[in-house]
């Protein structure tokens, strides 16, 4: 199978003769056209490309992580995201770089009790943090859990009934726990994410490289990938933005639920609290011992989803009676 | 200087080789190129359109690129195979065939790296990950320590085969000390980039699948096995397409190691799933769902099936006296590879996500768009491998070497690539 084919392997056949000149035009003529035809090829098999409208621009693409932002380059980057979505929802927003406050540490206590599943906290975190309708992102998922088990293999994601609550069932709202050993932190390899000191995890939607591992780390599923450009109706937006909160997320990074910090920053209470209407949501400071949270810890019959996996979450679960 | 100017000569003239050959080479090279710009042009979709265009979701976050990224670091790590015997027991019949191993290694390591960036969200980000101008979560992030290692053990393969046909090129004896130490920290580092990708999985608490000690040993039994089996089928094409000769003796040398390195990997296998399906707990049903499937899924019940009877059949090959002739030690090396690809490719990363930590049960399979750029990168590989053992065997067999540097080019090599490579 070899041997057969392999020509004269002595010196080039045409090295001397007056046609020498010629040879090498001939084959400097056959590599130019071969390169041409790669560059073309090259070219073509990149034409999708051409479609690309949500160009990073040269300054995000520049930006520093977050933490190393000086209070100027702050500054022009929020006037950046602004100047986008003006652009893109043709809708003045106004975005703030909200910090933590001092002496507050943020804890969330979710009353199983009251809870009757009827999901108005989901799509008014949907509304409240400018997530995408299509394809649709939900911070958070509410769980139908059949009485008598915590096996959430048995709990129903998709449930649709007439009305609810449905005899026989309790249901159970998980989202971000803002854990105080977050697994999604450890794993993230550019520290795109990170624990403030109120407590909650932040994202820099700016920094974030997009390889899905902290994805995988979570353990209470609370992260979501913008799988492709979001998309929300320009009326639908909510102006009041913050940089490490709401602002619109671009194609290809994670995002998740950060305690609405646009508001719990500025000491208000996060949208699911205030549409829940049976109350079953309680949200508050964890440091200051008169607070409802406080009472509820000291008090209630308290506990946390996986325990075993030492998250040590922020949010809370607990029954009435 | 003049070592820069030499090296450089070396590196053109050798370059040059790789676009000449015979109509097979070409057509071989050709058919390789057309995959590659297809997964291009794949790619560029996919860039448009985020990675909606594959079959991954939420639920099921990482999926056939990290599979075969997961697959790839196998076959780079086991040429330490080759290097141990060779460096350490003093193997005479390997001796000139670890380059072959080292090559393939730097192939897979490329591979590898175009598996990972088409699997980020934001590939234009990544300088973040350069470690100096960006931010790098080290120690603390197990995929910050994969960045290292893996370029560490490019670099590390590509320093000692450039200098080693270098030195060849030249007709010099390498200088020890300029190449040994490498070699052996190259085998240190060949098990690390193994050990850091299965931490990638075990370190992750959340999903009991992978939280399991015996996953880093199983990896590197499995690659070693894999990676092997890889190289003695390379190692055969070589020898059939071009005149280099490659004793029959070396090839059972490696079939001796790939025997035991897939005895260890079956062992390690029945010890998972029974650690798994003996105790029984809730812990099983990512388990469940790749041997049995759950609730009514079984996407991967097929696969892994196929996977643990060709793992089976090719360990029993390699155990019988039978594969002492080749063909059936090769028929055992391709049930071993295609075995453990969807082992450790479909079989170890989808079921870690099935069903979510929630208890959702979303199913995966590739998109076709996802598929083409997969290919796309498997051609690109063959390709570099092609290109490297058509550069280096015309200088390993002296045909290539600076005193005939200023002697005409032969017009056409007694050396064609034609043939696939695995
Ligand atoms: S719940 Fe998940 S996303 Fe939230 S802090 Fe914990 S690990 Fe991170
Ligand atoms: S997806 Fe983003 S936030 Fe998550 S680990 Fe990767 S870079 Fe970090």
């Amino acid at each position: 199978m070899h041997g057969d084919n392999c020509q004269c392997s002595g010196p080039k056949c045409n090295s001397s003769g007056e046609n020498s000149g010629q040879m090498d035009r001939r084959s400097f003529l056959r590599k130019s056209g071969l390169m041409a035809t790669g560059i073309a090829a090259i070219a073509a098999s990149l034409a999708p490309l051409r479609e690309l409208t949500d160009m990073t621009s040269v300054e995000e693409f520049l930006q520093k992580h977050y933490q190393e932002l000086t209070p100027e380059q702050m500054n022009k980057a929020l006037d950046r995201i602004t100047r986008e979505v003006e652009r893109q929802y043709s809708i003045r927003p106004h975005v703030r770089d909200l910090k933590p406050m001092d002496g507050v540490e943020f804890v969330y206590a979710l009353n199983l009790t009251r809870c009757i599943g009827c999901r108005k906290c989901v799509h008014a975190c949907v509304a409240e943090n400018n997530q995408s309708r299509s394809p649709e992102i939900q911070y958070i998922r509410v769980l139908k859990m059949p009485n008598g088990t915590f096996d959430m293999e048995k709990g129903d994601h998709n449930y649709a009934p007439e009305s609810v609550p449905e005899k026989g069932f309790f249901y159970m709202p998980v989202q971000c726990h803002q854990c105080h050993n977050p697994p999604c932190v450890k794993v993230c390899p550019v520290n795109a994410t990170w624990q403030e000191k109120d407590g909650i995890t932040v994202i820099d939607y700016d920094w974030c490289i997009g390889c899905r591992h902290c994805e995988a780390a979570c353990p209470y599923w609370a992260r979501r990938f913008n799988f492709t450009k979001p998309s929300i109706p320009k009326d639908q937006i909510n102006p009041d933005m913050a940089y490490l909160g709401n602002r619109p997320r671009h194609q290809g990074v994670m995002e998740k639920c950060h305690f609405c910090i646009q508001r719990t920053r500025a000491g208000r209470y996060p949208a699911c609290l205030e549409v829940c209407p049976t109350g079953a949501r309680k949200f508050g400071n964890i440091l200051d011992p008169n607070s409802e949270v406080s009472y509820i810890l000291k008090n209630k019959r308290v506990f946390v989803l996986k325990e075993d996996v030492g998250t040590l979450p922020r949010f809370f679960y607990y029954f009435d009676v | 200087m003049k070592l820069i100017r030499d090296y450089s000569v070396f590196l053109y003239r050798s370059g040059c080789l790789a676009f000449r050959g015979d109509w097979r080479y070409y057509l071989w090279m050709g058919f390789l190129s057309v995959l590659c710009l297809v997964g291009l042009n794949a790619y560029a979709k996919q860039i448009v359109h985020g990675l909606i265009v594959t079959g991954m979701s939420d639920q099921v976050s990482w999926g056939v690129y990290i599979a075969n990224f997961t697959f790839l670091v196998g076959v780079a790590a086991a040429a330490v195979m080759l290097v141990i015997p060779v460096y350490i027991y003093k193997n005479e019949e390997l001796h000139d065939l670890v380059i072959f191993g080292e090559l393939l290694a730097v192939a897979a390591i490329l591979m590898c790296l175009a598996f990972v960036t088409v699997d980020l969200g934001r590939p234009d980000r990544f300088w973040h990950l350069i470690p100096g101008i960006g931010k790098f979560n080290f120690p603390g992030s197990m995929l910050s320590w994969d960045v290292i290692v893996l370029n560490g053990y490019l670099l590390l393969n590509v320093h000692i085969c450039g200098y080693l046909l270098f030195c060849r090129y030249r007709n010099t004896k390498p200088a020890l000390w300029f190449y040994i130490p490498f070699v052996f920290i190259g085998i240190f580092w060949a098990i690390s980039i193994h050990t850091v990708t299965a931490f990638l999985y075990v370190g992750l608490g959340g999903r009991p699948f992978w939280n399991s000690a015996i996953v880093g040993p199983r990896f590197i039994a499995s690659a070693f096995t894999a990676g092997l089996a890889l190289i003695i089928l390379a190692l055969q094409i070589i020898r059939r397409v071009t005149h280099y000769r490659i004793a029959d003796k070396a090839l059972l040398t490696l079939r001796g190691i790939v025997q035991i390195a897939m005895i260890i990997n079956v062992f390690l296998l029945f010890n998972e799933v029974f650690k798994e399906f003996y105790t029984g707990n809730l812990h099983v049903a990512s388990a469940n769902y790749l041997y049995f499937g759950l609730h009514g899924h079984h996407a991967l019940v097929p696969w892994i099936w196929t996977s643990i009877g060709f793992n089976l059949t090719a360990a029993v090959l390699l155990v019988l006296p039978a594969s002492k002739s080749l063909r059936w030690l090769d028929l055992a090396c391709v049930l071993a590879i295609v075995g453990i690809w969807i082992e450790k490719g479909m079989g170890l990363v989808i079921p870690g996500f099935v069903p979510t930590p929630l208890g959702e049960i979303v199913e995966y399979s590739p998109s076709l768009n996802e598929t083409l750029i997969c290919l796309g990168i498997w051609a690109f590989g063959f390709l570099c491998y092609t290109i490297f053992l058509r550069m280096s065997v015309p200088i390993l067999q002296g045909t290539l070497s600076q005193a005939g540097e200023n002697a005409p080019e032969p017009k056409e090599s007694s050396n064609t690539l034609t043939q696939p490579v695995s």
